[in-house]
């Protein structure tokens, strides 16, 4: 069967370096995978195209690339299905890492990132005299985020770091979740107090990019949020993510439709500096006729307000009762 | 065709235009909306982050009001949809947890039976009402116009979850509806990216940096202006626009308009009708624009 590739080739050795693009057609079964195609390519077409891979088999994670505009790992992409959504299969290098030739990133981006999480366990002290035992079900909750392969493929579609360099990026994020909820760990507040902080889980936009390219259904996201739960369940709650968090929960408690000034307000906190920044955003939806002039005392319920708020304390009773028996001694 | 409106918290709020445009566009193609008005808040993922449960419990409550009119749901946010199909999700294949939320429902008399659908209006209209019969409707073509879509995160993905295997399409029916409107997409490459609107708080310049660069590039492919199904996206990208002009330092003034607010324009219903002088980036270029079109 043939197969239409659009490559975007980059080679910084020469004379002009800069980015382009380069069709290819090849012919190979009808069950290629697009690894397989550009595999032809090098061998068959055009010895010159940089491609970085090795297990072939999803486990290695040194294929990931953006197919059809999509972090994907080439080895387990077939060909056939990309095509359904496009005439011409477009390849190109993962995003947000520098491109060293062709296909291939420089991954010191992602793996800075990872060393920058503390990748490794703190043992609690004292060290026990035989094993540390772990609970099943924690670790396999952990096995999730243990699964990454490491291909990047959620680094190169983060939209936040796509922005902001600084971000620590899903994988690592990931990848701290998975010391953060281990119980042999010791370091367990201060990593939730540095994860807490700037770059770190505040700043993900909730984008999804993560959750939908990873091919090891990590879902860094999941993670993500994990941790922001954690953190604030740990009392690593002076911070605006928390802030937003807590209001925008007491408010839909208390009224059961969002307050957006009173939200606002609160989640910046006592900051005046940064309450000022918000004074023309406020004037500007006044001047539109915008901004909900009934809020805080006078915002209004939605009817029957009441049994929102009996829901909220049904769970809430249920889950401090849940929690009280776990504490209990047995 | 007859749906239970989940009109969500900012169609009430910040967003008064896009609730005015819905009804008006609802009114004029037939579609009758029983709003619901004790329906709460879905959480809109900020809730599920300290308890997954409760924004459950708040979902199923809000599927259960809906399964009570017998009709299907329709909301008009893609953070509601992506909220709504996400808890869903979790709730309609495990009866144990579902019958654990029910027990709580009972004492309102409610009870969900897992089998909702939530679906948003940019859906129900391509899928319900057809575009066909949309374009059969349309009184003034808005060709010559070029226009941005902007869909945002949470009717984008994650893609299993928001029945994109069933409705393959779905990522791209905005710019089908773009197209029955009788103008032209606009192609760039941020049009399904974050528009920055749930770290406004929390990283300011981050979540201007976005809004700022999806509307430069799209202005810088020729939009004459975006649209989006997400008003949660629409005050990112509207309200602060001028501020996100700031921080990626180029001079911005790019219109977005309610999903609700393009079909309308088409359909010729009247620009106070829907809302049109409720934006703070003015409006006006558009509607001059849309005016001097030949009626079809």
């Amino acid at each position: 069967m043939q197969f239409k590739l659009n490559v975007r080739r980059y080679d910084p050795e020469a004379e002009n370096p800069a980015p382009y693009w380069r069709d290819y057609a090849v012919d190979v079964d009808e069950n290629a995978s697009v690894l397989d195609c550009l595999i032809h390519i090098r061998e068959y077409i055009d010895g010159t195209l940089a491609v970085r891979c090795s297990c072939r088999s999803a486990i290695c994670g040194s294929c990931m690339m953006r197919v059809n505009g999509q972090a994907r790992l080439a080895c387990a992409t077939k060909a056939k299905e990309m095509l359904e959504a496009n005439e011409v299969i477009t390849v190109e290098p993962g995003g947000n890492m520098p491109v060293l030739k062709d296909l291939i990133v420089d991954m010191d981006v992602f793996w800075n990132k990872i060393r920058q999480v503390k990748p490794w366990l703190e043992p609690v002290q004292p060290v026990p005299e035989r094993e540390y035992l772990v609970p099943n079900e924690t670790i396999l909750d952990l096995t999730v985020a243990m699964n990454c392969v490491m291909c990047g493929a959620c680094v190169s579609d983060c939209t936040s770091l796509e922005v902001d360099k600084n971000f620590i990026g899903p994988a690592a994020l990931a990848k701290a979740y998975r010391f953060v909820d281990d119980p042999r760990d010791e370091d367990r507040q201060e990593r939730l107090e540095e994860l807490s902080d700037y770059g770190g889980v505040y700043d993900c936009t909730h984008c999804f990019f993560c959750v939908e390219v990873c091919p090891k259904d990590v879902a860094p996201m999941e993670r993500i949020v994990d941790i922001r739960e954690r953190a604030q369940s740990a009392g690593v709650t002076n911070n605006a993510g928390t802030r937003h968090a807590v209001a925008f929960e007491d408010i839909i408690r208390d009224s059961g439709i969002l307050d957006e000034p009173m939200l606002l307000l609160k989640s910046i906190g006592m900051n005046p500096l940064e309450q000022l920044k918000n004074v023309p955003g406020g004037v500007r939806l006044l001047r539109a006729g915008k901004l909900p002039l009934a809020s805080g005392p006078f915002h209004h319920k939605i009817p029957g307000h009441a049994n929102v708020k009996r829901l909220f304390e049904k769970v809430e009773a249920e889950q401090e009762a849940q929690s009280a028996q776990e504490a209990r001694p047995s | 065709m007859k749906y239970a409106f989940f009109p969500g918290c900012v169609s009430r709020g910040a967003c008064p235009e896009l609730m005015q445009s819905l009804t008006a566009v609802a009114d004029h193609i037939g579609m009758e909306l029983e709003l619901m008005e004790t329906a709460s808040c879905t959480g809109a993922g900020v809730i599920s982050e300290r308890n997954r449960k409760l924004a459950d419990a708040l979902n199923a409550r809000n599927f259960a009001l809906a399964e009570q009119t017998g009709l299907p749901l329709m909301n008009i946010c893609s953070t509601c949809q992506g909220v709504m199909s996400g808890a869903n999700e979790r709730l309609k294949d495990r009866p144990e947890y579902l019958a654990e939320i029910n027990e709580m429902l009972a004492e309102e008399g409610l009870s969900y039976s897992g089998r909702a659908e939530p679906r948003n209006f940019m859906w129900v209209l391509v899928e319900d009402f057809g575009l066909d019969k949309l374009k059969a409707l349309v009184k003034r073509p808005l060709s010559e116009l070029n226009v941005a879509p902007f869909y945002g995160c949470y009717i984008s993905r994650p893609t299993d979850v928001l029945g994109y295997h069933d409705y393959p399409q779905r990522g791209v029916y905005l710019e089908m509806i773009i197209e029955a409107c009788g103008a032209t997409p606009v192609d760039y490459s941020g049009k399904k990216k974050c528009c920055g609107f749930p770290i406004i708080t929390m990283n300011r310049e981050n979540s201007l940096t976005m809004a700022g660069s999806h509307v430069g590039e799209a202005a810088d492919k020729g939009a004459d202006f975006m649209v989006t199904p997400c008003p949660l996206c629409h005050l990112n990208l509207d309200a602060q626009q001028p501020d996100a002009a700031r921080v990626v330092q180029t001079p911005l003034n790019l219109p977005i308009l309610h999903l609700s607010q393009l079909i309308g324009m088409a359909l010729g219903i009247d620009d106070k009708d829907l809302g049109l002088n409720r934006h703070v980036v003015s409006t006006n270029p558009v509607r001059e624009r849309v005016h001097a079109l030949p009626l079809a």
